[in-house]
């Protein structure tokens, strides 16, 4: 216990000095700190609940849109912002667009809560690949639609308030990556605590048999909903703060990707290792440094490199990182092992 | 609009008729490799979408893109069944996830190689066949959409014969009931999944052809048909071939009019929410008898 508290102080520590040691990965660092966001939420589900969704990008572009609809919105016409495009005729004041972040995060997380309970009920009644083709055909529907509604930008695209001009050229990475390393540190705490709790515990029995859970008197619904609700309250916040991180929002390419992050959040779970705490943190900073390196030295052949990678990482490599490690030093996971039967085991291999 | 100009309803219903028809040719395919082998691709648009490029090249290099429709179906033979080896037959026996998954790397894969290969451009391929006036002129139909109509129909049935008569498609229909037993009784399942990713390949490579000739290809356009085809297959079941032929009518006539209605910007929105709400639709209908979709 007294090791592990070590380990967060020191984790805590650099990840709030990491942006004034490495002033050149402000914008990467924050990045990686929404995408291990979004893979602990996934993980709720892929990885505890055994329910694989590709409708957590829904929440996240839902979270961006509304964000930053609401930080235009409550100072300007919406729609003449939009209609201005880049030619910006608006301009925020520096407390404005602070109080529009901080009333836009706080819809764009709780919104799509919302949505999730609503929509939880009728789409978590499906199972398996039934459930997996459903939420990816809810996201890419979600993409289509918003890039359709003129309120929003269309197919133009969404430009989002510019940083104000306080505190320096630095000001801006530095906002935005400790409102991400923010929102990291608040989904880590929620979800380790939500892995100490029985919720934990009825979740995995959902995953390995749901009907027995049934059987047990376990209301399972509500839970998965509970659990989707959770997923969707962090995947809007994240969406929220990327938003206004890359300053852009396009239906498609930015907000509803279901190609690009929607994938994503599923292989960096998996890579990492499904239903485990670590395993989405460990391989969301592999993935992102992967893909990083894709883009740097591959480029113009990065999407085929991904797609290789990820055909690679599913079929050799399903377990992912934490479940390589499981195998290999089970002492270290609080198993016991003994030591006849182990070696009866290598002998069979 | 609608009903004031019935004329409108009558092309829309047409036009949706002779597009369903493919849309339940590249269902039928997927119908296969889902009964077959218990996965579902999700590359299938793409590979519909590679055999277009086939016809597409065929008519830059001057020969006419309909016989694409006998050249597309033998190179995607060999495309499917070279898949099939390098990956798929990883991920037969394991979770259905596993498969959606390395399909979407494998159709993230293809989309990209297309793009580099044939460029991000909207292209088609002109078949020159001219048009078809009904009704005073007031209902247009392009040849090429009735020609390839005709030639889904004429795939179809072949299929249907050769998988009941021939020896090929008797171990594909012993492996779907039961591949331990078929094993057991002497069938190369190993070959026979290969076989059958062929031919799905092939009947997107078919398909693409008559997409290529009738509408307009792009790199990025596949995920679509997947969708359209897990639709249909759903909505009729696998192995019922009259149901997947009406289901996919009725998807295109839906299409049309959603297109007409709407507006074309939103069609492919309608066509994936038309997907949830069959989902949800079946799910509570299930629910009701405390069962649920498997």
């Amino acid at each position: 216990m007294n090791k592990n508290l070590i380990l967060y102080a020191a984790i805590l520590v650099f990840g709030i000095t990491a942006p004034f040691i490495f002033p050149a990965f402000k914008v990467q660092l924050s990045i990686l700190c929404v995408l291990i966001v979004l893979a602990l939420t996934w993980n709720i589900q892929g990885g505890e609940m055994g329910y694989n969704t590709f409708g957590n990008i829904l929440f996240y572009g839902l979270g961006m849109y509304l964000c930053a609809s609401v930080q235009v919105g409550m100072f300007f016409p919406l729609a003449e912002w939009t209609e201005s495009g880049g030619e910006k005729t608006f301009v925020h004041t520096p407390a404005q667009f602070f109080q529009g972040m901080a009333m836009g995060l706080v819809v764009a997380a709780v919104v799509p809560t919302i949505v999730a309970g609503l929509i939880g009920y009728a789409i978590l009644g499906l199972r398996g690949h039934y459930f997996a083709i459903c939420t990816l055909g809810l996201g890419v529907a979600a993409g289509e639609i918003s890039g359709g509604i003129e309120i929003i930008g269309a197919g133009q695209g969404f430009t989002t308030p510019p940083f104000p001009d306080v505190g320096g050229l630095e000001a801006r990475g530095e906002f935005f990556y400790l409102l991400s390393f923010g929102a990291l540190v608040l989904t880590f705490i929620a979800v380790r605590a939500i892995y100490s709790t029985r919720f934990k515990l009825i979740l995995n029995a959902i995953r390995d048999n749901e009907d027995k859970a049934e059987a047990m008197g376990i209301q399972t619904m509500k839970y998965k909903i509970i659990g989707w609700m959770i997923s969707a309250f962090f995947c809007g916040l994240a969406g929220g703060i990327m938003g206004g991180l890359v300053g852009y929002i396009d239906s498609t390419d930015v907000a509803f990707d279901g190609r690009e992050m929607g994938v994503f959040m599923v292989l960096m779970a998996i890579l990492g290792g499904k239903g485990t705490l670590w395993g989405p943190v460990i391989g969301a900073t592999v993935f992102h440094i992967f893909k990083e390196g894709f883009w740097t030295f591959f480029l113009g052949w990065q999407y085929v490199a991904l797609g290789v990678l990820i055909v690679v990482i599913v079929i050799y490599f399903p377990e992912g990182i934490m479940g390589w490690l499981r195998e290999k030093y089970p002492e270290r996971f609080g198993e016991v092992v003994d030591e006849a039967d182990r070696k009866a085991q290598v002998e069979l291999k | 609009m609608v009903f004031q100009y019935p004329m409108i309803s009558v092309q829309a219903c047409l036009d949706g008729v002779l597009l369903g028809i493919l849309f339940a040719l590249i269902a039928y395919g997927m119908a296969l490799q889902w009964g077959v082998m218990n996965i579902i691709n999700i590359a299938q648009g793409d590979l519909v979408i590679l055999g277009g490029y086939i016809a597409y090249f065929m008519y830059l290099y001057g020969i006419h893109p309909a016989w694409g429709v006998i050249i597309a179906p033998i190179i995607m033979y060999f495309v499917g069944v070279g898949l099939y080896k390098l990956v798929i037959n990883k991920v037969v026996d394991r979770d259905l996830f596993i498969s959606i998954l390395a399909t979407f790397g494998i159709s993230i894969l293809f989309m990209q190689l297309m793009n580099f290969a044939f460029g991000a451009d909207v292209v088609l391929a002109n078949s020159g066949y001219g048009t078809t006036f009904l009704f005073d002129s007031a209902v247009v139909l392009p040849n090429s959409k009735i020609f390839s109509a005709f030639i889904s129909i004429l795939f179809a049935i072949c299929l249907v014969i050769y998988m009941k008569k021939s020896k090929l498609g008797r171990a594909i229909r012993a492996t779907a009931q039961n591949a331990r037993a078929a094993k057991i009784l002497g069938v190369d399942t190993e070959k026979v999944y290969a076989a059958t990713f062929g031919i799905n390949a092939a009947l997107c490579g078919v398909a693409g052809a008559l997409i290529s000739i009738t509408f307009t290809i792009h790199p990025y356009m596949g995920l679509p048909y997947t969708i359209r085809s897990f639709m249909i297959v759903i909505v009729a079941g696998l192995g019922n071939l009259p149901g997947v032929a009406l289901s996919g009518m009725g998807l295109g006539v839906f299409e049309e009019f959603a297109d007409y209605i709407l507006g074309t910007e939103f069609r492919i929105g309608a066509v994936f929410l038309l997907l949830v709400l069959i989902l949800v639709y079946r799910r509570f209908k299930l629910s009701r008898k405390r069962e649920y979709l498997k």
